[in-house]
Formats: C-alpha cells, structure tokens, sequence
C-alpha cells in the first residue's frame, strides 16, 4: 500500500475500445511524451506509427544467426570429412558444398530461429520479473479486454496533475491512477 | 465488452450480401468471452471423460517404453524385421509421425505467410500436435538402431569423433535426416512457445492458485503487452513463420532423400520429395481434424472453431490428396515410361504382388476418400469429416509402408526376396505410440490455452480501431 516515501512510476489510463487508444496513444506522440507506453492484449494494427515507433531490428539478430549457422554448417563439415580425417566414402569427393549443402541449410534455420527469440527477448528485456504495473489490480485486464497506457514519471514532460488532466481530458481516459515504484 | 454505447450511434455503410465473409469468431463475441471461452478449458477441472482417456494413452505411453527397454535389452530381433526388408514398421512409424507433424507448422507459417486469419483458431492445438508428433518420430530411427548407445554415442549422429577418431560422414542423407528432424523439432518448439508467452501472461493474470500463478508468470517471462513489445514481438513472430516455411519444405524433403537418394527400385525417383511433402500435408490436416472435431464440440468452441474452419481445412486435404492421387499415377508412368524393367517390376508387386492389400488399402483411403470433399453438404457434417480424416490417417501410414516395405522384400535378386511379417513387439510399440502422444495432448489441453488467445482477439472486428465494433466514431 501506499506510503510517504513511495515514488510514483507513473500513471495508469485504461481505455475500453481499441479506437480510444488508438487515439489517445496518437494524442500522447504529439503531446511529445517520450517514456510511456501503450499496454493492449493483442496487437493492434498500425499501433506502431501512432505510437511513432521505428521499425523493429529484430530480423538483424536473424540475419546474424542465419549467417553464422551456414558458416559453422559448412566449416563443419569441411573440417571433419576433408581436413581432420579424410576418408573416401563411396568414390564421393571429400568436400563439396553441394553434399554439405542440407545440413548448412538446417544450420542457417536453427540459429537464425535461436537469433530471432533472443534477439527479441534481448530488445524486450524479458524475461522481466517485477514490474510496478503488476500491483495495480486494474492492470491484469490487460491480457484480457482492456487497453491501457503508462506514462512513467521519469519522462521530462511528466506532471502528476497536468498528465492526470491530459489523460482524462485530451486522451478521454476511462479510469486513471497512479502507480507506486 | 468494448463500450456497446459509442458503437451503437454509429450506423456503418453495409457492403453487399455478397461481399461479407463469415466471421471468424460467430455470435459476435466480445473480447472477455473469448477470453473466459478459451482460458475456461484449462482453468476448470477437465470433464469426467479426461480421466479415462487419459489413464488409457498412459498405458499405451508405458507400453511402449516397456516395450522399448524389452528391444534395448534383447536385440532388433524381436522387431519382425529382417533382410531383405531391414527398414519397416520402425520406419513406416518415422515418416507416419514426421509428417503428421507438417500440418501444424504449415498452419502456424504458411498459412501466417499467406494472411489466411482463419489460421489463428486452430494454430495451437496443430503446433502442439506438431511437437508431440515430432517427439514420436524421433523414438523410432533412434531405437532401430538397436543398440542405441552407440548411436547416440559421438561418431555416428553427433558431430563428433568416436572412438578411432572417425567424424560422422555428411554424404549420407540418413545424416542429414538427423539434422533436419532435429531442427525441425527445435524451431516448432521454439515458435510455439513464442505464440504461447502473451497467452500464458493471460493465465497468469487469471489465476488464483499459487502453482499456476508461480509456473504461468514463469513462463510469460513478465509479459504485459506493451505496444514496444508487441512491436518486435510480431517482427519475431513474422521472422519465425518465415524460416519455418522453407523448414517445413526441407524436412520432408530430406526424409525423402533417405529413400531417393538410393539405388532401390521403388525408391530411386525424383518425384519423391514434393510428393512427400503433400503427404506429409495431407497427413497432417488429416490429424488436425481427427483431434479439433472432438475438442470443438466437448469444450463448446463451436464459436471459435467454425464450420467454417472444418470446410477450409476440408478443401485443403481435398487439394493435397489429389496431389497425392497425381503422384500415385505419376510415379506408375514413370516406371513404365522409363523403361527399367526392375522399377516396372517393383510397381507391378506393389498392386498385385504379396502386399496388394496394403497397396489398395492405401489407394483407397487416400485418392478415393477425399474426393467426397467437392460436396459442400459433406464438407459440413462434422461427423463424416471425422470418419473421413480417420481414414486419411490410416491411408496415410499404409503409405509409407506400401514405400518402405514393398519395395524391399523384392529389388534385383530373387535368390534373396522374402517377406516381412511384424512381430507383437512391432504392433504394440506403434499402438504405444499413439499413447504418448495423446497423453502429451490431453496434458496440453489440461494446462495451456487450446487456442491462440490473444492471435484470435485480434482478427475480431473489435480488435479494429477503424471498425464501428471496435468504437471508432464514423468517417474514415
């Protein structure tokens, strides 16, 4: 519960459609917030460019991974049927990328699939435990019907009661609260 | 429910009759119910016929691991297979399993890939149904090897050396298998539990008793559905489905190789790896069906698994078994076109030689069977999709056996052609098999969400913050 010597994380909008966030989250990008963020149970489409997003850089981590697993694939194999221990199988040649060709290709798919999930835990900072929002009750709506937005008190821009008034009146917020660190 | 007040001033110009697709969720539900409909199956307690299913797919399940340690201990011998045929229930067994397992990754990516949204109501149960396949392939070329130990052991399936220092040698397509079964089993694995982190958060949210809360907020990893997460979160999503697209083409691909790539009449053709792959799909709906019908009906999903759904994936098993039909003709051409009398020969025995029953139980199930899908009225009695789709499933193992088994009990040397009868270990391991695989499903619907919660939420209108169900005002 709340005590004098709690710092505010921020405050909590809840909105009941997807088209009052939408909005609101458009209303807080041009009110210039810059840490806060939108909380809904699915994604909502073109959320990003109301939010003003930039694009995600996961697919680098894909990239990454995808590339060092053709190299590993086919070093591998080059190193142990033709460098190690050479041994003719079959009057097959030693090395050719051809027959080494199915095991690289599973390779560059496994760790670009591996660069990709951490990639995007990494960017995401997951997993992440404890989070002030998760003591606010009204909160757990969010994975279920409910849309929500947090504008933190670290933000430059943040004033208790001038962001109260912006949110219920500009953002036509249902409910707002604050939330203890 | 998403504010009935705004969106009831707001009259949006209808489009014709015509033009209106079926809603993917029916009797427009709102968000909360989705919510209760589909977490509500795996938070009450599961309905009285759980257990006995249940107790019965663990039995089948110990069967087989007895049955498996009766193998290791004893010898392959009390498999029933032997020269010629070297390769059969065990192998019949892989390819049945691995390619059951191809519906739920086309489900999940290429459908994804292909903007079909009806995806989203049936992804869950196909992906799982994919790992669980997956886990019962893997059982069979693991434990033909006989003793397993060495084939686990460095030097034959590990890149590693064994014991005089030999590395594993990577000009045999058996080798690749390995390595395509096991990604294969790593990434269906690895975006399942992606599809699962946002739904596993809503369990987590829901949840009153302590276990489910500490093991649910484990696993959502402290998800909240932040739009920022959201953001990379449906990037890694789109990656995924489309690294998984040309991995659910490759694996099947490389089973097949494991045939073609060999001198053995029967096996020897070109056309093997599409003509795989469409039966590993066929297969796999096949499953998807013979398991969603039930599940629809006994946990009241019928909103959320459509007829609609049923018809889609009927018009599917209708596409890729007439693929399959084709390839059955085709391959008969090319053993007489090619002129070969060894492949003509292997073709003919497989029609009318010793194992023409298994031959046209397959031509049966398979080619003449989902041709009942051109009718609508077919297509939509839910319980003559699921005989069929049964039928389908049995069409599709004699498949692989008619391949594997008929192919070698006969190649170039009559001096050594024999044939091949399973033994009781042979047919309980396989039975077993079916046992752990549905005791993994039935865990699966007892403890996660058996459809993509928050994936289904967003194809509804209310997800739509430009449509007058998901409160916008008019003009846009």
């Amino acid at each position: 519960m709340s005590s004098n010597r709690s710092k505010p994380h921020g405050l909590l909008a809840e909105f009941h459609t997807a088209a009052d966030i939408f909005e609101a989250a458009m209303r807080c990008r041009d009110a210039g917030f810059t840490k806060w963020d939108v909380y809904t149970p699915f994604p909502i489409h073109g959320m990003d460019e109301a939010m003003g997003l930039r694009k995600s850089p996961v697919g680098w981590f894909t990239f990454c991974g995808g590339f060092t697993g053709f190299f590993t694939g086919m070093t591998m194999i080059w190193y142990m049927n033709k460098f190690d221990y050479p041994l003719v199988v079959g009057g097959k040649p030693l090395f050719t990328p051809l027959f080494a060709f199915p095991v690289s290709y599973e390779m560059t798919i496994l760790l670009s699939a591996f660069g990709t999930l951490f990639g995007m835990f990494f960017l995401n900072q997951l997993p992440k435990f404890y989070n002030p929002l998760f003591k606010n009750e009204r909160f757990k709506k969010s994975t279920d019907d409910r849309f929500f937005i947090c504008i933190e008190a670290t933000d430059p821009k943040f004033g208790t009661d001038a962001t109260r008034t912006f949110l219920t009146e500009k953002c036509h917020a249902a409910v707002v609260e604050l939330v203890e660190d | 429910m998403a504010s009935p007040g705004k969106s009831a001033a707001v009259k949006a110009p209808e489009p014709p009759a015509e033009l209106v697709r079926e809603p993917l969720v029916l009797n427009n539900r709102s968000l909360g119910w989705i919510t209760n409909a589909i977490a509500g199956v795996c938070e009450k307690p599961m309905p009285i016929w759980w257990w006995p299913a249940f107790i019965v797919s663990v039995g089948g399940m110990l069967t087989m691991f007895s049955l498996i340690a009766y193998l290791v201990s004893t010898g392959v011998g009390v498999w029933g297979l032997n020269h010629p045929a070297a390769w059969a229930w065990d192998i019949t067994n892989f390819v049945f399993w691995i390619g059951i397992g191809h519906a739920g990754t086309l489900i999940s990516a290429v459908l994804f890939l292909l903007r079909q949204k009806w995806r989203t109501s049936v992804n869950r149960a196909a992906e799982a149904m994919t790992i669980f396949a997956v886990a019962c392939a893997g059982i069979f070329p693991v434990f033909h090897t006989g003793r397993v130990w060495f084939a686990l052991l460095p030097g034959y399936l590990f890149p590693a050396p064994n014991a005089n220092e030999i590395w594993p040698q990577f000009r045999s397509p058996l080798l690749w298998d390995v390595f395509a079964v096991s990604t294969y089993g790593t990434v269906s694995l690895l975006f399942w539990y992606v599809g699962l982190i946002p739904d596993l958060a809503t369990l987590r949210d829901r949840s009153k008793g302590l276990m489910r809360r500490f093991f649910y907020g484990l696993f959502s990893l402290g998800w909240t559905g932040s739009n920022r997460h959201w953001s990379n979160y449906e990037k890694a999503y789109l990656l995924l489905a489309g690294l998984s697209t040309p991995l659910v083409l490759s694996v099947h691909s490389i089973v097949s190789f494991d045939f073609a790539v060999s001198v053995v009449p029967g096996w020897h053709t070109t056309i093997f790896p599409p003509y795989f792959v469409a039966g590993a799909i066929f297969s796999g709906f096949g499953m998807v069906l013979t398991l969603l019908i039930p599940l629809r009906s006994l946990f009241k999903l019928e909103d959320v698994i459509t007829l609609r759904h049923v018809e889609l994936m009927c018009k599917v098993l209708l596409a890729t078994g007439s693929i399959v039909g084709y390839a059955y003709g085709m391959e008969f051409f090319i053993a007489w076109y090619g002129g070969s009398p060894y492949e003509l020969y292997a073709f003919k025995n497989r029609a009318f030689g010793p194992y023409w029953w298994s031959y046209w139980a397959m031509i049966s199930c398979n080619v003449i069977s989902p041709h009942f899908f051109w009718f609508k009225k077919l297509r939509t009695s839910v319980l003559f999709v699921w005989i069929v789709s049964i039928f389908v499933n049995i069409g599709m193992w004699f498949e692989r056996f008619v391949i594997i088994v008929t192919s070698l009990h006969r190649d170039y040397l009559p001096s050594s052609w024999g044939y091949f009868t399973p033994s009781w270990v042979d047919v309980m391991t396989f039975v077993g098999s079916f046992g752990l695989f549905m005791t993994l499903f039935l865990l699966f619907i007892r403890f996660l969400p058996v459809i993509a919660i928050s994936e289904v939420k967003g194809v509804t209108p209310q997800a739509d913050p430009h449509h007058p169900l998901g409160g916008a005002k008019g003009h846009h």
